[in-house]
């Protein structure tokens, strides 16, 4: 089972570790993470992507409430909530395939933001699905590099609990 | 090398340092004892201690800093302090942070740490210890402005002892400890907004609880070592008594109740009481107050709620339900919490159910102590049951015990009588070489009780260059030596598993004990067989000053 932990921590050196660490020492993957300031630079929200059986998920949960440098914790599934991910893909394309790109860039809404003779680098922002399938469009093409945000997320409006802090 | 400390002036000029800010701040907290080791990192601190009244310990080796703190806040009830160098200094008390942080025992350690321009430079004695002790600290911190100090220290205290009490390291680099510090203000309070630790009950899960108890028929409390260490142990018992409810303890609970009390029922657990183990099992209710409901107590946590209400008291939310879901989660500080229960009134009577345990606690004593005549008699060398029994009778009612790990932590859990002593060993950890450190710590917290360790001659053999620390600063600890040449819990696993392969248990070349008690200028007594029992513990505990004792027993014993 996915499930979205939405983390405020303490804006400070070696929280990130801290955090990392509750997952590894259980040995849980993180599917993806993404951290960056909020609106107050004291705060950081880290966005962290992982599985595993909902009693250590909740155990984690609970480890992460206890850390000191961490303010808040949200959980939730990926279905509620707000999700994308941001993708840069650096490709080799030849004079045949240079069409049949362009086209899925177009099908898919990524763009193409930096172009060679040789090279071109699409910039997608997207769900995680939509961004894998446009990846999958690609799986013939002479992919160089890429680099991927990890997922970024929101509860939707619609989840949120009436009495939640408001 | 070392080249890296030289010093840039006198630092000494300058009207206050870091390090002086430090040992104020530590002033501030009323701290007696720091236990530690210097080191050039830590220096400029032990330096500027000299010009307090706090107490500085020089222990024989690191962990023991942190073990000698641990039985000192235990029996204090106030923060322990380990103070130690940089690299090795702060690598070689990760054991005792561990211990500590296993036990929920509140302790602030301060390392050294090498200049911060150099940090992370693998520099001589770097080591980077708040990473390494990321997993076994409450909290941790390293300095990075003198200023900054003040603050960090009554944090310190603060996290340490508040909440689920704990360790708490502070690194502080040697170029802050020199550091001028512009004007110190202790903060009167800490306001940190990650951290609140619930104090008080849930008045409606309380009320749960009191309607789920009038309908119970056979009820039982397990008490945790969280009853010692938020100071609840006369509001459980009062608790006990008022609504006649029986109880057992876990290993860390030991020494809350006293052992001949009607409603109480022994240690439970794998070597615990039968019959406090039979209790768990046919309760229909159990209230679990400061237990981690870990394997060490209930062999099969996820069971326990089968056919059972459990309530589980905690103050740490992430303990309740991670090993047994219970009905009933209550999370608060357990004095808090029973305050409010002793509040309550209750109707239903117990009667019978206490009735048939203490008939149960009867025939299983009776059976026991047979088996134990029994072996009395046939015995060659010392009855370790028996002796650890007449032992604890001897002891002061007051006196501290501090068992170690091994064969001779379980038959002292088993056969220790509590009164109104205290009894402390690593429970959570299970760190060998605990017992004599810790009774250090404890004799220093309260010179006028009587401390004895008990150890096994493997742990002793960790820890027995800490009787330099009891001959430098005059620490009158008893100190039992269980001898059987062997690592009785291990071979005893080895017997029962492995066939009687026994593989490295054989602790052949151990020193002459008399010539060790010898070497140290302490008093030696030798016990080696049952007859002679009495008048040797009666010369044992009699003596004022610090005594070695040899306890002779079979390496054939079994827990």
């Amino acid at each position: 089972m996915k499930r979205i932990y939405s983390v405020l921590v303490e804006n400070r050196s070696g929280v990130l570790c801290k955090v990392a660490g509750l997952f590894w020492r259980r040995c849980f993957n993180i599917d993806s993470l993404a951290v960056g300031e909020t609106e107050d630079k004291s705060v950081s929200n880290m966005v962290i992507v992982s599985s595993g059986d909902e009693r250590t998920l909740e155990q984690i949960e609970k480890q992460l409430n206890k850390k000191l440098d961490i303010i808040k914790v949200r959980t939730f599934q990926e279905g509620e909530g707000i999700c994308r991910e941001l993708v840069l893909v650096k490709i080799r394309y030849s004079r045949e395939n240079r069409k049949d790109i362009i086209e899925n860039c177009q099908i898919m809404g990524a763009h193409i933001v930096d172009l060679g003779k040789i090279y071109m680098t699409i910039q997608m922002c997207d769900t995680p699905e939509r961004v894998e399938m446009f990846l999958n469009t690609l799986k013939n093409v002479n992919i160089t590099e890429i680099a991927r945000t990890g997922t970024l997320a929101m509860l939707k409006i619609s989840e949120q609990k009436e009495n939640a802090q408001g | 090398m070392s080249m890296f400390y030289v010093q840039r002036g006198n630092y000494r000029d300058i009207a206050m340092t870091g390090a002086d800010a430090l040992v104020k701040s530590l002033e501030l907290e009323k701290t007696e004892y720091v236990f530690g080791y210097p080191g050039v990192a830590i220096c400029p601190f032990y330096d500027a201690i000299l010009n307090t009244h706090i107490k500085a310990i020089l222990v024989r080796e690191e962990q023991n800093a942190a073990h000698a703190a641990n039985g000192y806040a235990r029996i204090s009830g106030k923060v322990g302090v380990a103070v130690v160098t940089s690299g090795p200094g702060s690598t070689n008390i990760i054991t005792g942070i561990a211990t500590a942080f296993a036990d929920s025992i509140p302790m602030v350690v301060i390392t050294g740490q090498v200049e911060s321009r150099l940090m992370g430079s693998d520099v001589f004695q770097e080591a980077d210890i708040s990473g390494a002790c990321e997993s076994f600290v409450k909290y941790s911190y390293i300095i990075r402005k003198a200023d900054d100090i003040p603050k960090v220290v009554k944090e310190a205290f603060y996290i340490a002892s508040s909440g689920r009490k704990g360790p708490v390291l502070i690194d502080v680099p040697v170029d802050i400890q020199q550091q001028e510090i512009k004007s110190f203000h202790y903060p009167e309070e800490v306001r940190l907004r990650t951290y609140r630790p619930t104090v008080q009950g849930n008045a409606v899960q309380i009320k749960k609880l009191f309607s789920r108890l009038s309908e119970a028929k056979r009820p039982i409390l397990c008490i945790g070592g969280g009853v010692h260490l938020s100071g609840a142990v006369q509001k459980v018992k009062q608790f006990i008594e008022k609504f006649q409810i029986p109880a057992v303890c876990t290993m860390m609970g030991i020494g809350a109740m006293e052992s001949n009390h009607p409603l109480f029922f022994g240690m439970v657990g794998n070597n615990g009481k039968i019959y406090g183990n039979w209790a768990m099992n046919e309760s229909d209710l159990i209230i679990m107050a400061g237990a981690r409901v870990a394997d060490r107590s209930i062999t099969q946590p996820d069971l326990i709620t089968e056919h059972k209400v459990l309530v589980h008291i905690d103050v740490d939310p992430a303990e309740i339900g991670k090993n047994a879901g219970p009905e009933i989660p209550l999370v608060g500080d357990i004095a808090s919490v029973f305050e409010d229960f002793n509040r309550h009134e209750l109707k239903n009577s117990f009667e019978d159910w206490i009735r048939v345990l203490n008939k149960r606690k009867k025939e299983i004593e009776e059976a026991g102590l047979k088996i134990i005549l029994d072996k009395l008699k046939k015995a060659s060398l010392v009855t370790p049951e028996e002796f650890i029994y007449r032992l604890s009778i001897k002891m002061d009612k007051d006196a501290v015990y501090v068992a170690d790990v091994g064969q001779n932590q379980l038959w002292s859990c088993a056969n220790y009588q509590m009164r109104d002593g205290s009894f402390l060993t690593s429970g959570g950890m299970g760190t060998m070489g605990y017992s004599v450190p810790a009774a250090i710590g404890a004799s220093l917290a309260n010179p006028l009780r009587q401390v004895v360790a008990v150890c096994g001659d493997g742990a002793f053999q960790m820890c027995m260059m800490e009787l330099a620390t009891m001959k430098q600063f005059d620490i009158p600890v008893k100190i039992v030596v269980m001898k059987n040449n062997v690592l009785g819990l291990v071979r005893q696993y080895q017997h029962f598993f492995y066939q009687d392969r026994y593989s490295v248990t054989d602790l052949y070349g151990s020193p002459d004990l008399a010539c060790i008690a010898a070497a140290y200028d302490m008093a030696f007594i030798k016990l080696s067989d049952n007859a002679s029992m009495d008048e040797a513990l009666d010369r044992f505990l009699s003596k004022r000053e610090a005594v070695l004792m040899e306890c002779d027993i079979s390496p054939n014993e079994l827990v």
